[in-house]
């Protein structure tokens, strides 16, 4: 890219309505290229009272971590949010997320070229996605 | 002037600064319907988020519309000393912007 310009918004990864279309858009991956691994900690609550504010950690306890993407599998848009960690920041983030209804929510870090994931089921009393 | 929407807390303890913000932002889907009008309610959300140290990124986010309203961040990151500034910036979808500069204070 010409020095000064910054990268589009990646609309395509954005509106994305399943996972396999998201994750090719924003890592050009598909599931089956998703390693799952213990070493990615996903603070979630089991059951979200509120899918409107669902609150979330990741922490990758892995070497050359450079992005971490958040996908509820049942929203509209099903990816939530990417986040690119330089060299220096730890590979750990925390936010809140909407859900539209009972979803497994994944985390997918990239680290050292390979990508790893983990997910939790959560459930949503009342949705949140509107 | 204008409030910032912007809240910054950057608390460093054995080298590591935790950063977390609160921002006021609705993040509307462009989902909802209005109530009165039954007209959808046009997305509003913001696009990025980025944390920069010393002139230089340390964190930076893409949102959709997924993130929650009145958005919540928090990351941690190395190479920070206490007193030093820290700047968060966002954008949205309609090109509106807002930024907070912030100290970096030592943690209780």
């Amino acid at each position: 890219m010409p020095r000064g310009s910054k990268p589009p918004w990646p609309e395509g990864a954005f509106i994305a309505h399943d996972v396999d279309t998201a994750l090719q858009e924003i890592l050009g991956a598909s599931l089956n290229n998703l390693a799952p691994s213990n070493k990615i900690k996903l603070a979630i609550p089991k059951t979200a009272e509120n899918g409107a504010i669902v609150p979330l950690t990741v922490y990758a306890d892995l070497d050359g971590v450079v992005s971490i993407s958040l996908l509820a599998a049942k929203n509209p848009h099903v990816l939530t949010s990417t986040y690119m960690i330089p060299k220096g920041t730890l590979p750990y983030v925390s936010t809140r997320i909407k859900m539209q209804k009972t979803a497994v929510v994944i985390a997918v870090v990239k680290a050292n070229g390979k990508l790893y994931s983990a997910s939790k089921r959560v459930k949503v009393a009342v949705g949140g996605c509107s | 002037m204008v409030a910032s929407t912007i809240k910054i807390l950057a608390e460093i303890e054995g080298g590591i600064t935790t950063f977390k913000a609160l921002i006021r932002h609705p993040m509307e889907t462009g989902q909802r319907e209005d109530e009165k009008t039954g007209k959808k309610i046009p997305a509003h959300f913001i696009l990025e988020v980025t944390v920069e140290h010393n002139g230089r990124a340390v964190f930076k986010a893409l949102w959709g519309t997924g993130i929650s309203a009145n958005p919540y961040l928090s990351f941690k990151f190395r190479g920070a000393a206490v007193g030093d500034s820290i700047k968060l910036s966002w954008v949205d979808n309609k090109g509106e912007t807002d930024s907070l500069l912030a100290r970096i204070v030592k943690a209780d």
